[in-house]
């Protein structure tokens, strides 16, 4: 009975071709072309598989944001408007403040108030600050507390606010790949990693810096280039006023010229928070809001230019133009024809301004380029020194079968260093770790088969039925060996931080592709070899 | 070739030599984690700054002690790290600052002592071993000595990462004098960096710093992934077979691990965020092999009603036992590599599998399978009647 192998043959074939490539040319092919031509094969790898701060060495930090300090910041702007609508509304108190700024920052407190005076006060609750709640406490005292959702938001708002700051500088820096996202393992924390980074005393200089945002009148523009703004304003630019580059709105690449105003009204570290929203119309807008002292000078600077335009500027290029509708105290708002992604970004660009609340460093790790280096070629030989052994072993223990097996082995690390190629996953030193430990674990899975037809053979069986009745029963002792490792794998990557998780995603990934391996590439092999021998004649395994 | 041909080890009649060898390495492992070497934590667990240097030569040990007593670190450990020839030193400074702001305190404090007493540079000048790029390039821009005009940024820039590379990657990050820069970069680069620049005895090639914050919340989550991993286990298992198969295997893994990291503390080599990895990976790994001798157990209790239990558990036992052996010896073999071969960063992990798979194995056959017949003589005693665990939930297939 022979059975026709071509499909099945052109499948594995297939497979193998596309993870080879993976392997070779990545998802960039172009750059692993680059990468070849400059270095070779090595470098084109290198270049597809993405290598760990621990294996290119880079700093890796955690930081903490101290998110009181945004909460506290928007309750004392709440603080000084409570006391300007209280007044308005005639509502005397003794006294408000906030009872515990340090470690209740979202309480205010109003002492004193007459009790002929409490719905009053309700009401300027209820209609100015919708996001507090009023709770009334003894002798007529009254404490405004934020709304704990908002608290929530304002706080995450402040992570993303500081994650966006960071990532602008880092940009500039020229990190190529970092990573800046929340620390999911603790609260409010980011983490940062910059390959190649060796000297992370500057780049945290950089990292707490301001970056320069700030609001100028915009006198004049946009012009084409320098010159035609010269000629427009009489040859010479107002003493008052310079001229900045900028480009309003994305993909236009041709710089413009704007004249603005020479004094900034608002400077980044007057900005609070900025999100974006939408108008009376539904059309998006974006909001911000400005801090005490920022919001009054911007009053009186918007009062004074109703119907001018203001120009937003960021890193001294000119970001955006808007016409300034009415008079804006601390809370500002952009309109203009934006779509919903502008706003967004408006408001990203907005908020990466000022950090939002001062960022402190929990945790610091460099890996020298030396230690990288040292760790990869450790890591390769051993993993090769460990391939050589399972393989020669197999070899010598099973004669004929062992080559099946040492094929499927080889598939097995050639699927996997493939799909690092292909998934962009990171490959870190307790990587390399996992994938020794496929090579490992992937033969067990051969050598229950083996096991088993040696069993059937024993028992007086045909090789075919002896193979066909070890792959079978195999089956699910393989799928229990490898469920138990994925199911810590999983756990593993959920807990895990950088390097460990590099471990728990090459180990389950390698096991995966063992159970295409082992069973369906190795029975493929199996069958050929049956089809070609007389029946009847024994297996050599 | 085979290993194993139709064995009848009769591993039960064993019992008393297993329990004292298991009993005797759990608690000689917990007298060491309770009254002798407690359980050593890495940096990562225990928060502190751990600085990596690499020595020109050999250096003096008294020395490196003298120049971080100076720094005020009275209490710092110092190990060498790998083999002696690496010249590789290891210090580990303990948490001292309270104030997150000054985190980084220690590691410079440390890195001016070591330029202090193996710098040998005057002051002013570049010391090659402990620059960065960006140092570098701007450096050689500074003196141009190619004189080049309109790209320099461009050109020196390269010539600074071929500089530091050659000293990463070819001189493992430190460099014994300029002159072995000769053949990587032109002459007049050579000549420039004498000028400016020095190569001091060592080169700092990593650094740790973590603070108390992240060190407690990392032992939280170690502690939780173990859990976890065990629950997890725990209700495979359940879904798999009856509850005490469940329970005792996963004691025979709560054996594993405990002795794994009684093992750390016995030997005194600390306990880090990849040897947790390791313990994990362990836990899961260690569950194949009881699960196949249970599988089979379970397979013979159907077609064997007139033997004992005991003698079903040694039958079962034994036909696994070629597999159970090949598979963990294969898997030993590659982990015994990572751990001769897979470098220094890598010990604490590939320590942890080299025992957890020598123990795994050793558990699954004599801790696991004989807690079966335990149970089954302590119910007899207790209430005369046989409860034969084998009555799977699901349809039982026959297995490997």
């Amino acid at each position: 009975m022979r059975k026709n192998l071509l499909p099945k043959t052109l499948f594995i074939i297939g497979v193998l071709l596309v993870f080879v490539y993976g392997i070779f040319f990545g998802t960039d092919p172009d750059k692993a072309v680059a990468a070849f031509k400059q270095g070779g094969v090595g470098a084109a790898i290198q270049q597809n598989i993405h290598m760990g701060l621990d294996l290119k060495g880079g700093t890796h930090l955690i930081l903490q944001v101290a998110v009181n300090e945004a909460v506290s910041a928007e309750t004392d702007r709440v603080v000084e408007s409570l006391k300007d609508d209280l007044s308005k509304a005639g509502v005397a108190y003794t006294d408000l403040s906030k009872p515990n700024p340090q470690n209740q920052p979202e309480i205010i407190q109003i002492k004193g108030v007459s009790p002929d005076k409490t719905s009053a006060l309700r009401e300027v609750v209820s209609d100015n600050f919708n996001k507090y709640d009023l709770q009334p406490a003894a002798n007529n005292t009254y404490n405004v507390v934020m709304k704990a959702s908002e608290d929530t938001s304002l706080k995450q708002r402040a992570v993303q606010q500081a994650i966006e700051t960071i990532r602008s500088r880092v940009d500039q820096l020229g990190v190529s790949e970092p990573v800046i996202q929340e620390h999911g393992l603790g609260d409010y924390q980011i983490l940062v990693e910059l390959p190649g980074v060796d000297d992370p005393a500057r780049v945290k200089d950089i990292m707490q810096s301001t970056a320069m945002l700030d609001i100028r009148l915009d006198m004049g523009g946009p012009y084409p280039d320098e010159q035609s703004a010269l000629q427009a304003n009489g040859g010479q630019i107002p003493s008052d006023a310079m001229l900045l580059p900028g480009n309003l709105g994305e993909g236009d690449n041709q710089p413009q010229y704007f004249l603005v105003s020479r004094t900034a009204a608002v400077a980044g570290s007057d900005i609070r928070d900025a999100q974006p929203s939408r108008d009376e119309n539904g059309r998006p807008d974006v909001q911000f809001s400005l801090s005490n002292d920022g919001g009054r000078r911007f009053g009186q600077f918007t009062a004074a230019h109703v119907g001018d335009k203001l120009a937003i500027v960021l890193d001294n290029r000119v970001r955006e133009a808007a016409t300034i509708q009415e008079q804006i105290r601390d809370n500002v708002r952009i309109t203009g024809a934006f779509t919903e992604q502008q706003t967004h970004d408006l408001s990203m660009m907005l908020r990466s301004g000022a950090l939002p609340a001062s960022i402190h460093y929990l945790d610091e790790e460099t890996v020298g380029p030396s230690l990288g280096a040292d760790s990869i070629r450790q890591g390769v030989l051993a993993a090769v020194v460990g391939m050589a052994a399972v393989l020669i072993f197999m070899l010598i223990y099973y004669h004929g079968a062992g080559i099946n097996a040492d094929l499927a082995l080889i598939l097995n690390l050639v699927i996997l260093l493939g799909f690092l190629g292909f998934s962009g996953a990171t490959l870190t030193l307790p990587g390399i770790a996992g994938v020794i430990l496929t090579i490992g674990m992937g033969v067990d899975s051969n050598v229950l088969i083996f096991e088993r037809i040696r069993e059937e053979l024993r028992a007086g069986k045909a090789p075919a039925a002896a193979v066909d009745q070890g792959f079978g029963h195999a089956w699910l002792t393989i799928v229990d060996t490898h469920v138990t490792t994925i199911v810590s794998a999983f756990i593993l990557f959920i807990f895990g931080t950088g390097p460990v998780r590099g471990f728990a995603v090459t180990l389950t990934f390698g096991l995966l592709a063992n159970l295409f391996t082992a069973v369906y590439v190795s029975r493929v092999i199996f069958d050929s070899i049956l089809n070609r021998k007389q029946r009847g004649a024994a297996l050599s395994i | 070739m085979e290993f194993f041909k139709n064995t009848n080890i009769d591993f039960l009649g064993k019992k008393w030599y297993f329990l004292s060898f298991s009993l005797i390495f759990s608690i000689a492992g917990i007298l060491s984690l309770a009254f002798w070497h407690g359980l050593p934590l890495g940096v990562d667990f225990q928060g502190g700054t751990l600085v990596d240097v690499k020595f020109v030569n050999s250096p003096d040990d008294a020395k490196i002690r003298h120049a971080v007593d100076a720094a005020g670190y009275h209490d710092a450990k110092i190990q060498r790290f790998g083999a002696v020839a690496n010249n590789e030193v290891i210090v580990n400074l303990p948490v001292r600052e309270t104030s997150e702001q000054a985190l980084d305190k220690g590691r410079n404090e440390i890195v001016t002592a070591f330029e202090k007493y193996f710098g040998a540079g005057e002051a002013g000048k570049i010391d090659l071993n402990n620059t960065s790029t960006g140092q570098l390039s701007d450096y050689l821009l500074n003196k141009d000595p190619l004189h080049l005009g309109t790209d320099a940024a461009t050109r020196y820039g390269e010539l600074a990462r071929q500089i530091t590379s050659f000293r990463d990657k070819n001189r493992s990050g430190v460099l014994s004098s300029i002159d072995e820069l000769n053949g990587t970069v032109p002459p007049q680069v050579i000549a420039a960096l004498k000028d400016g620049a020095f190569t001091s005895q060592f080169g700092v090639r990593s650094v740790q710093i973590v603070g108390p914050q992240v060190g407690a919340q990392l032992r939280k989550q170690a502690a939780l992934a173990t859990l976890y991993s065990l629950a997890g286990m725990l209700v495979y298992l359940a879904f798999r077979f009856e509850w005490i198969y469940g329970v005792a295997a996963v004691v025979a893994v709560f054996h594993d691990t405990l002795i794994t990291v009684g093992a750390f503390s016995l030997t005194n080599k600390e306990v880090t965020l990849t040897v947790i990895a390791a313990i994990l990976t362990l836990i899961g790994y260690s569950m194949n092999d009881t699960i196949v001798v249970f599988d089979r157990i379970r397979e013979n209790i159907k077609l064997l009603r007139r033997e004992s239990l005991s003698e079903i558990v040694n039958r079962s036992i034994n036909q696994t036992l070629s597999r159970t052996v090949l598979t963990s010896g294969l898997t030993f073999l590659t982990v015994l590599s990572l751990y001769l071969f897979g470098g220094e960063v890598l010990h604490g992990f590939s320590f942890a599998l080299v025992v957890g798979i020598l123990i795994g194995t050793y558990s699954s056959i004599a801790v696991a399978a004989p807690m079966l017949v335990a149970y089954q003589d302590w119910r007899l005693a207790k209430t005369g009647a046989a409860v034969v665990p084998g009555a799977a939930r699901r349809s039982s297939k026959i297995r490997a």
